[in-house]
């Protein structure tokens, strides 16, 4: 469970001197479903297509499966472990159903018909129809079926379910739980859908402005992060502000809001002597982590 | 045994799945000896992370509700002592009412206890779970 089967730091990258990367580190172990989350712009495509060696990175490096893959050789071969489901899925539109998958099939000695055959009756996808003619949840199970069928050890997704109603949604991410339990597969997606990363997901990576601003368990992120509310009797004071390990500090009239991790306790202590008439300390979802990090208020 | 999991609420999903199956447990919904279903069969159930049900599991035969039989799969340990365990039950009912009526002495509304009780339990689970993790 320990190897990573991505490993990037400092990933840098800049389209004609704008940044989309400043530095970014990303660690997904074997085995661990991660959900990659940020704003529209925060570098989430970049970050993909470097990954799949479609971009070099400016600076930087990754490595896939333990190997660093900066040489064409090595970049080729692991990236032939790695199954990639794009936001546009595109496919051959005037090829029907069963044409793509013999298609696909013949570039990989390694297919699986097993899988092939597991997946085609999960998704009851209609072999003689034409890839145009399938709605878009219909062409993401096509993708991932090919993408499965081909033996990645890793898959790679960018918004899977982006336009999808929620019954497919739950159908496609049935399908990666699926995956993950029975065949050990690591996956990798990017997603606007909180609520989906947080039913799936292990790992959640956040990124904002071409950094990490998050990256951890799911489960532990949600045990160290707290929201403390604090009611004063006049003004809050000006020392909340300077307080060590405050992640995220809004004050609005007699109330303040700060959300910290690590030691709560301690902090907790050290808020109770400014003297507020209450203070409530609550749990923290992934909805007000993310909000909180990429806000930047 | 009728797993439902809150996947938005900031309490950890594996702390969530612990409590539903110690719950499941004392009430008799599943016996010792019964057979868990597989992580497998759960997280497609649930449509959640395999991973995460494995860590449940994990947490509970370390707590010994639960053993892992190789091969054949996980079941609720031990006979449970009924009659003390309703009898603590009782205990901790009557403990609670007291609580509770204070709380109501001074003009708490039903859904402010509720919320104290759940934030004092869930501050309770968290730190059992740091101690485990320290051990």
């Amino acid at each position: 469970m320990n190897d990573k089967l991505i490993d990037a730091h400092g990933l840098s990258k800049s389209y004609s001197g704008t940044p989309a990367l400043r530095g970014l580190d990303l660690a997904v172990p074997r085995g661990s479903i991660c959900g990659f989350l940020g704003r529209n712009g925060a570098g989430k495509t970049t970050t993909l297509k470097l990954l799949l060696g479609m971009l070099r990175p400016d600076a930087g490096e990754i490595r896939l499966f333990g190997e660093a893959v900066d040489a064409e050789a090595s970049s080729i071969a692991a990236r032939r472990r790695i199954g990639f489901v794009s936001e546009d899925k595109e496919l051959y539109p005037f090829m029907s159903v069963g044409q793509t998958i013999r298609f696909t099939r013949a570039f990989f000695p390694g297919w699986r018909r097993d899988l092939e055959e597991k997946y085609l009756e999960l998704f009851q996808l209609p072999l003689g129809k034409a890839v145009r003619k399938l709605s878009k949840g219909m062409r993401t199970q096509l993708m991932l079926l090919l993408a499965m069928a081909r033996g990645a050890e890793l898959l790679m997704m960018d918004e899977p379910t982006s336009g999808l109603d929620p019954a497919m949604t739950e159908d496609i991410l049935r399908a990666l739980a699926d995956l993950a339990a029975s065949g050990g597969t690591t996956i990798f997606f990017s997603s606007h859908q909180l609520a989906e990363v947080e039913q799936i997901c292990d790992r959640v990576c956040i990124i904002d402005e071409g950094q990490a601003v998050i990256d951890g368990e799911l489960d532990e992120l949600k045990s160290q992060y707290r929201r403390i509310l604090l009611t004063f009797d006049g003004e809050p004071p000006n020392a909340l502000a300077g307080l060590a390990g405050i992640d995220h500090l809004r004050q609005r009239g007699r109330t303040a809001s700060l959300l910290a991790h690590g030691n709560v306790d301690a902090m907790v202590d050290r808020v109770r002597e400014l003297k507020p008439s209450s203070i409530e300390v609550r749990s923290v979802s992934l909805k007000e982590l993310f909000l909180d990090h990429v806000r930047g208020e | 045994m009728n797993l439902r999991i809150n996947f938005s609420s900031g309490v950890p999903i594996y702390l969530q799945l612990i409590e539903q199956i110690k719950h499941a447990v004392e009430t008799g919904a599943i016996r010792s000896g019964e057979q868990l279903p597989t992580i497998r069969s759960v997280a497609e159930e649930l449509t959640m992370n395999p991973n995460t049900v494995a860590r449940a599991y994990r947490e509970l035969e370390r707590e010994s509700i639960v053993e892992v039989r190789h091969g054949s799969g996980v079941f609720v340990a031990g006979p449970q002592s009924s009659t003390t365990k309703t009898a603590e039950i009782r205990k901790a009912g009557e403990v609670l009412r007291t609580a509770m009526e204070k709380g109501m002495a001074l003009d708490l509304s039903k859904s402010e206890l509720r919320r104290v009780f759940e934030d004092e339990l869930s501050r309770l689970q968290e730190k059992a779970a740091a101690t485990r993790r320290r051990t």
